[in-house]
């Protein structure tokens, strides 16, 4: 049976899929403002943030008021409670482009730091977890969803090794330093960025199967565990 | 399509269930923690309801209103100290159901029942069994509220009169004592020789609640107490389910999903005269393990 229901729910959706496509949008301006040191770039991300912010507020009225008006139930409930919790990491995904963008353009006028292509694949991968935790969204595909939860274990290694190599440089060269600092702020935000790709993953999981994935070592272990 | 046109009363060729309808939700594998407390959050579910023990037991039960089988192979559990919830579209069985826990069905002519329910360690339906006293251990308020053309304190009374009680002091005991549980009292109390049918609907719903509490029965049955009631009516009455079930087991059949989940601890879902899930009420409402109970809860039904 069709339900009024589905058409408001197909609005939030679309709501939010317009809310991550701006977010992937400044995550593609952030990386070429740094790989490119275009400050046009950079510029162009912050102007952006505007637009994801009041997406934020759009979007939160919408799930109060669908929770409050249509009281639903099962997995329309999983969407709705999903989607509060989705938006805000969008809007703070917004708020660490922002940040990086900010320091690119302080970069950009000093000379380039060299830092090998590490760099550079810290913002791909970062850029690739959010889309397709987004795609696992938009198709409730539970592999994608869970391959991006796996994949911020990359991110974290390649973050630690970008880090270790700056500190080496920072050591070897003391003109370095004021660079290299800006990179580590740079570093910290993609880090964050991937985590909180992850987060969406987690709720798309919990949408699609009901049950947190969060925080496994907090998970009740298997009722039937397999024999040995 | 509303649940009340899905299909008539008692349907005498039930049509099984499509095999895609009673598959589970999703494809994902997980484990089936629909009666235990979720982890990560705070169980919303009064969490000695969980280690209760069981009060009612229903098994292997088949009803034939003649040849139409309306209930198929049930199987279902109440806590003591619990409400649990029926719910299902119309004919769905939920109501006879409802009727077996206290034999009403045998006033129907031509019913015949298969399998075991039990009260305690005592089979409801064990021959030799005296049913008026089985009527004591389970109280019933119905749908439409039904005070009889006395006064008040008589309507509160009845129970215990005609079980021969005639001493005054445990009469006004009783009636105190029920309609103070079903939260009457405070706006009858000085008018306990009018009518009750002077009350109003919810006044006169909360009557029937104190006449079925005054002979103290173990088992609260209720068939839609609210479906007639105002919202203000109804979250009254509500309330006094959450306060009941502290000295009484309650079951209540209902066609409002919102009042199920607001206020039972296990919810049980009919269709066509079979059980397709039971568990924890918020498990239930927020990660049903069947397509066909996600369908009806969330409107999709038909």
């Amino acid at each position: 049976m069709a339900r009024h229901f589905d058409n408001e729910l197909r609005d939030l959706k679309f709501s939010l899929l317009a809310m991550a496509g701006q977010v992937e949008e400044m995550l593609t301006l952030t990386q070429e403002a740094l790989m490119e040191r275009s400050d046009a770039k950079a510029r162009r991300v912050s102007e952006l943030d505007k637009g994801v912010d009041e997406l934020e507020l759009r979007l939160d009225q919408a799930c109060i008021d669908l929770l409050a008006l249509r009281a639903p139930f099962a997995s329309d409930l999983r969407l709705i409670a999903s989607t509060l919790k989705i938006v805000p990491e969008l809007e703070r995904i917004g708020d660490h482009c922002t940040n990086i963008a900010r320091r690119s353009l302080i970069l950009n006028p000093l000379p380039l730091l060299d830092m090998g292509d590490s760099l550079r694949r810290l913002g791909e991968e970062t850029l690739s977890m959010v889309r397709r935790a987004v795609d696992a969204f938009v198709n409730g595909d539970a592999d994608m969803a869970r391959a991006v939860i796996q994949d911020d274990d990359s991110v974290d290694s390649l973050y630690v090794a970008i880090n270790r190599d700056l500190l080496r440089i920072m050591l070897n060269d003391p003109l370095s330093i004021e660079r290299a600092s800006h990179l580590i702020i740079v570093l910290k935000n993609w880090e964050r960025i991937a985590d909180q790709a992850t987060n969406i993953a987690e709720e798309v999981l919990f949408i699609i199967g009901g049950v947190s994935v969060k925080h496994p070592y907090l998970q009740p272990p298997p009722e039937n565990p397999t024999e040995p | 399509m509303p649940a009340g046109e899905a299909m008539t009363e008692f349907d005498p060729n039930p049509t099984v269930p499509e095999p895609e309808a009673l598959m589970p939700v999703q494809a994902e594998p997980r484990p089936a923690q629909t009666m235990a407390p979720r982890p990560g959050g705070i169980p919303l579910t009064d969490a000695t309801v969980l280690t209760a023990p069981p009060l009612i037991g229903i098994q292997d039960l088949n009803l034939f209103y003649g040849e139409k089988q309306a209930l198929h192979g049930i199987n279902l559990e109440v806590r003591e100290h619990s409400v649990m919830s029926l719910i299902g579209p119309s004919g769905c069985g939920k109501s006879t159901l409802l009727r077996c826990l206290n034999r009403m069905n045998d006033l129907i002519g031509n019913v015949r029942v298969e399998g075991r329910v039990t009260i305690g360690e005592d089979d409801l339906y064990a021959p030799g069994v005296d049913v008026i006293t089985l009527r004591k251990r389970m109280g019933m308020v119905f749908q439409k509220s039904n005070p009889f053309p006395k006064s008040i304190y008589e309507n509160v009374a009845y129970g215990l009169r005609i079980q021969g009680v005639k001493d005054k002091n445990i009469l006004d005991e009783a009636v105190e004592r029920s309609l103070i549980s079903s939260g009457l009292w405070d706006e009858v109390k000085d008018r306990l020789k009018d009518s009750g049918l002077g009350l109003s609907g919810g006044q006169q719903q909360r009557l029937c609640i104190a006449r079925a509490l005054a002979v103290r029965p173990e088992v609260l049955l209720m068939d839609e107490p609210c479906s007639a009631l105002d919202p203000l009516a109804t979250s009254r009455i509500e309330e006094l389910i959450f306060e009941l079930k502290r000295d009484f087991t309650i079951v209540i059949v209902t066609h409002n999903m919102q009042q199920a989940a607001r206020v039972s601890d296990f919810t049980a879902f009919f269709w066509m005269g079979k059980l397709i899930e039971t568990g924890l009420t918020e498990m239930l409402f927020t990660n049903p393990r069947v397509r066909m109970t996600e369908d009806y809860i969330s409107g999709r039904f038909g």
